[in-house]
């Protein structure tokens, strides 16, 4: 585990294998919960924890799994992990269990954290499994809080609505005032879809314009490399 | 000795032993797991929820209004109606303040309302309040104070102080010629909590008498209809 690594974990989990926006994986959950940010922000932050103990578990346990069983030993603990995961947050965050409600159980059928398992913990050392599992978490965060803020923004015109829930005493902010006449559809299941749809095509607008810089300003590579064929192959 | 049997089978059995043996470990392993956490969280979680439903219950019949243990007090009327869920019993120096039950209304927009009514010893509501439901956000669900924009007084505080005795008619939203508003564009919303009230209120007011009269549960079974 070095320097080098964790960068290339977070990029890969923050923007460029982004769970949410790039692998489109776990659509569910985030097309579902995101409905307001509190919400996505405690979904996308249970998910963190989910994939980070999963991913740990499995990759402490690899040796011990034999290969052609793997694919049920997984499951297994991803949902054994999160039933635990489901009883202490209905044990010692009872509202935010209360907001998350199936959503925490079905974080097991959430196909990024058996993806991540598969393909990363187990191969890999328990500190860069958990580190890989926070990251991919993070990336999904992220995603969640913005379609979740975007959609209570334009739907009902207010941001961390029902934050009450969680912290007692604080209150969301309404961005819009009173009158605002809320956009029903960004709240409705098909807002998600469009919401989202905007975020991917934002994503990939970005890399593609990322590229077309970097085709623009590297330097022309050597010949050689540009000869990928060996000699006599023609 | 297990080792050398095993060994001397053919090695399809082989492995197909290996992997039934491996994955009976792992599920004994991790239903252990789940089964010790269930074991000790079982009494925070009976706490928590206890705590959430007297908050709700707070909501809709103070507490200083009564010096009894609320949950503790549950009660099963003789015959039971399929729309009322559970009833308390409050009292204050043994004597009757106020029968608190919940009711389902199954025709809300969404499917079931689930709703918590505090009916007072003199006949009136002490109020309502939505336990849950499946209401359009941001359309239908008003009826859920912590979802109505009207802060100060919000839709489902109409309820408090109503007559337990108004015929059945008039358990109805203004558009049907009852005693309730609506927001106009929601109206089933509305519709399904009133009735729904209505209903049950007219039900338990009937059976009042039997039901602050009636022995109340021991916990241990109020505990295993929670479950």
């Amino acid at each position: 585990m070095n320097f080098h690594h964790f960068k290339e974990s977070a990029r890969n989990g923050l923007w460029r294998q982004n769970p949410g926006l790039a692998q489109i994986l776990g659509l569910c959950p985030i097309l579902a919960i995101s409905t307001n940010m509190v919400n996505a922000v405690s979904l996308g932050l249970a998910t963190i924890l989910a994939m980070a103990i999963s991913n740990l578990t499995v990759a402490a346990l690899r040796r011990l799994i034999a290969y052609e069983i793997r694919i049920p030993v997984f499951i297994l603990i991803i949902a054994a992990l999160v039933t635990v995961l489901d009883l202490a947050f209905n044990a010692f965050f009872h509202s935010l269990y209360l907001v998350l409600g199936i959503f925490i159980p079905l974080i097991t059928t959430n196909c990024i954290v058996l993806a991540r398992v598969e393909a990363y913990a187990a191969k890999n050392g328990v500190v860069e499994s958990t580190l890989d599992g926070i990251l991919m978490g993070a990336g999904l965060l992220w995603v969640l809080a913005l379609l979740g803020g975007m959609r209570e923004l334009i739907g009902v015109g207010t941001l961390f609505g029902g934050i009450e829930m969680i912290v007692p005493g604080w209150s969301g902010l309404q961005v819009f005032g009173d009158d605002y006449p809320g956009f029903m559809l960004a709240i409705l299941p098909p807002g998600a879809f469009f919401t989202l749809g905007c975020l991917i095509a934002a994503f990939n607008a970005i890399n593609a314009r990322r590229n077309a810089r970097a085709v623009v300003t590297a330097p022309p590579p050597p010949a050689a490399a540009t000869a990928p064929l060996p000699p006599g192959a023609a | 000795m297990k080792r050398s049997l095993l060994s001397r089978l053919p090695p399809a059995w082989h492995s197909a032993l290996t992997s039934a043996f491996g994955l009976v470990a792992f599920t004994l392993v991790f239903t252990s797991l789940m089964a010790f956490v269930h074991d000790i969280t079982r009494e925070d979680i009976r706490a928590a929820v206890e705590a959430q439903q007297m908050r709700l219950i707070d909501e809709v019949l103070p507490r200083e209004h009564y010096d009894t243990a609320l949950l503790q007090e549950e009660i099963n009327a003789a015959a039971p109606a399929p729309f009322i869920g559970r009833i308390w019993r409050a009292r204050r120096a043994d004597q009757p303040v106020a029968l608190v039950f919940e009711t389902f209304a199954d025709d809300g927009y969404g499917g079931r309302i689930k709703l918590i009514v505090a009916l007072k010893a003199d006949n009136t509501l002490g109020g309502v309040r939505v336990v849950s439901h499946h209401e359009t956000p941001g359309l239908g669900d008003y009826i859920d104070p912590a979802k109505d924009r009207n802060k100060t007084t919000p839709w489902i505080a109409q309820f408090v102080g109503l007559d337990a005795g108004l015929p059945g008619e008039r358990w109805a939203i203004h558009k049907d010629g009852g005693e309730i508003t609506f927001h106009t564009g929601a109206t089933i919303s509305a519709r399904a909590v009133t009735h729904g009230v209505g209903r049950a209120v007219a039900w338990v007011s009937a059976r009042r008498d039997e039901l602050f009269n009636a022995p109340a549960n021991a916990p241990t079974s109020a505990q295993g209809q929670k479950e």
